[in-house]
């Protein structure tokens, strides 16, 4: 269990940078997910923590030891690959075991460690079987205990639930936490699913074109994205661009939208995101400045509806400008398509963005 | 004991369970299949079948030549196999010669089917692929006449290597058993190199990463991952160089000169020089048994050793 500290790591594939001067520190005992689009170096980045690939440039630092140089078989790490990558030809011990056995351990330690790693999975009753005899998850589970039977310093992870169906991955997401609590080891999780780094991780940074745009808490980022890319990567949002004035942001069509306390201060070009479970929408204008009402912002018809069970998002066409508003449902009856509504929510609600994507 | 030891069936069982579970398709399956697999057997019945039944024929009769017509069924040319020692020796001859060249043949076909499965890629792999396989793309009689140009005396190997050395040095391997060796293992590397590429290429490579990741050095992953999951592919390539090599006689015969009698060069006497056809046939029979049994008994033990 460690500290992975992660100093302006670059790495280059002939033309292309895949990993371009990320600095990261993963505090000990944490949860970490690494999110990111395909292609935006988040796997390059974990397999440069493994050591499967090297940096060009920069240092990375397990425990205060730096590993950029130390081959990945001496790092003392663990990691759970995309399609599990058990041994075929191992029963499913066998492949708890290895670990265990290529560092020299032998006998009754070495089985009581993979009794505990299984029972810790709750796999203890399959440990005769062959990998080929078993369902995605519970090699899901044998791929962990493979992992963390060493106690290794630090468990990569890399997409490990993706090819498990969607109510599966949920117990798994659970299962994991679990375990990674259990055991309070330092954890780097990459993903390309947003709802997987939201549930599972304490800190989440999100990566593009090879470079951490923003990291934080999941609440952190999604309440306040720095960014466009961050906004709309990690849940959906409402973008809206226009021109600070007057302490209110004018939008493209002359409406005038207010600002939350302390952000229309600069006058200047100014892009905000709303995210759409904060957008409201009604059939009749509320009255402005009622208690608890939010003032009315445009006016639109309803375009689509999409029902997703507990909530519907409805898509409203206001003069040209699309917004998204996610209506959980409740005693209101449902907008129908072609009803014009108000379209309304708190300026609190309303999440400045930084220029371009969280760059400089 | 450590779980490691727990013996490994693997590889049959993987196959068997998709067929097991296809069973209640099986009849089906068959009728629908019947018209792909019909040409093939149907030749394999006319090119193997029937010649090897008129060879059991001909090895029971006493004679062959059309002038006699008092041919009749006979053991005899089975026996003349163990009545004289010579038959045996040379066939222990042949079949520790077919040991060797697949040996060797592992030894050098492994590794290059190693780096051409796991390391290079795209274009690279392409072109040495190429290499490998180019001696199937010359006549097989060429190709050991022209190893009998580089390993004479005053051949390319001497003169290039006295041509190097300060010293002279009479180089001379024509007419010997390494030249046999030699012009074998030429011949025959290409399946080693091409059977365990095919296994190695089927082995995923985040396994190996596994390996790794687990603490495994380059040398044990090979050892406890990546050689277990390629033996099928090393066994079908010894199996493939290991039966035509024990009764090869073109190559003994060529570049091993007086020294390349062998088992193959014997049964080949029979038919081309001799005119024993039947004793001919006798001596292909035994050699046909002796290789199956060899494969019968190693293959039980090969598999566990997987």
């Amino acid at each position: 269990m460690a500290r992975v500290e992660v100093q302006n790591v670059s790495l280059t594939f002939g033309a292309h940078k895949a990993v371009d001067d990320v600095s990261i520190a993963f505090e000990d005992g944490g949860f970490y997910a690494l999110l990111g689009p395909s292609g935006s170096g988040k796997t390059t980045l974990l397999r440069m923590i493994a050591g499967f690939e090297f940096p060009d440039a920069g240092s990375i630092r397990i425990d205060g030891e730096a590993v950029e140089n130390v081959p990945v078989n001496r790092r003392r790490i663990g990691m759970v690959f995309q399609n599990y990558a058990l041994f075929p030809n191992m029963s499913v011990e066998g492949n708890v075991a290895f670990g265990l056995e290529v560092r020299g351990e032998k006998g009754e330690s070495v089985r009581r460690a993979v009794a505990e790693a299984l029972e810790l999975v709750q796999l203890g009753p399959l440990a005769k079987r062959r990998p080929h005899q078993l369902s995605g998850g519970q090699r899901q589970r044998v791929a962990l205990a493979r992992a963390i039977v060493t106690k290794p310093r630090v468990l990569l992870l890399d997409e490990p639930l993706s090819a498990l169906d969607k109510a599966l991955r949920t117990d798994m997401q659970v299962e994991l936490k679990r375990i990674q609590r259990e055991v309070g080891v330092t954890t780097i999780f990459v993903t390309h699913d947003q709802d997987e780094a939201l549930s599972i991780s304490d800190r989440i940074g999100i990566l593009k074109d090879g470079r951490i745009v923003q990291e934080g808490a999941p609440e952190d980022i999604y309440d306040r994205p720095a960014s466009e890319f961050a906004a709309t990567f990690l849940g959906d949002a409402n973008i809206l661009t226009g021109v600070v004035r007057d302490g209110s942001l004018r939008l493209d069509g002359g409406t005038a939208i207010d600002l939350p306390a302390g952000s229309g201060d600069v006058p200047g070009e100014l892009r905000c995101a709303i995210r759409p479970e904060r957008v409201r929408i009604s059939q009749s204008m509320p009255v402005t400045g009622a208690a608890g009402e939010p003032p009315e912002h445009m006016r639109g018809v309803v375009t689509r509806r999409l029902f997703s069970g507990s909530a519907s998002t409805y898509f409203i066409d206001c003069s040209g400008r699309e917004m998204k508003a996610i209506v959980q449902r409740g005693g209101d009856a449902d907008m129908a398509v072609g009803s014009p509504v108000c379209v309304h929510w708190n300026a609190d609600d309303l999440i400045p963005l930084s220029a371009g994507d969280g760059r400089d | 004991m450590a779980a490691g030891a727990i013996p490994s069936n693997d590889t049959d069982r993987k196959e068997t369970t998709p067929m097991a579970a296809s069973g209640a398709m099986k009849q089906n399956g068959l009728r629908k299949a019947l018209p792909l697999l019909l040409p093939a057997y149907a030749w394999l019945t006319l090119a193997i079948f029937l010649p090897l039944s008129a060879m059991v024929y001909f090895s029971l009769l006493t004679s062959m030549s059309p002038s006699e017509q008092s041919s009749s069924l006979t053991l005899a040319n089975y026996a003349t196999f163990f009545s004289d020692p010579l038959y045996a020796t040379l066939l222990l001859r042949s079949l520790k010669l077919g040991l060797l060249v697949t040996l060797i043949c592992v030894l050098i076909g492994f590794p290059a089917a190693y780096v051409l499965a796991k390391i290079f890629k795209g274009r690279a792999r392409e072109a040495i692929f190429l290499l490998v396989i180019l001696p199937f793309w010359s006549n097989s009689l060429v190709r050991v006449f022209s190893w009998s140009m580089v390993l004479r005396e005053g051949g390319i190997l001497d003169t290039a290597l006295n041509a190097i050395l300060p010293f002279h040095v009479t180089f001379d391997l024509m007419y010997s058993f390494p030249a046999v060796v030699i012009g074998l293992v030429h011949s025959y590397l290409p399946y080693m190199v091409l059977t365990c590429y095919l296994s190695l290429q089927a082995i995923d490579d985040a396994l190996i990463e596994a390996a790794r990741s687990l603490g495994a050095t380059r040398f044990t992953t090979l050892r406890r991952v990546v050689a277990p999951l390629a033996l099928p592919g090393v066994l079908a390539g010894s199996a493939l160089i290991f039966i035509p090599v024990v009764g090869s006689f073109m190559e003994p015969r060529i570049l091993g000169g007086r020294t390349g009698t062998l088992y193959g060069t014997v049964i080949e006497d029979q038919f081309t020089a001799v005119y024993n056809w039947p004793l001919g046939a006798a001596l292909s029979f035994i050699l046909l048994a002796v290789v199956l049994v060899i494969l019968l008994v190693s293959a039980p033990v090969l598999r566990k050793a997987a």
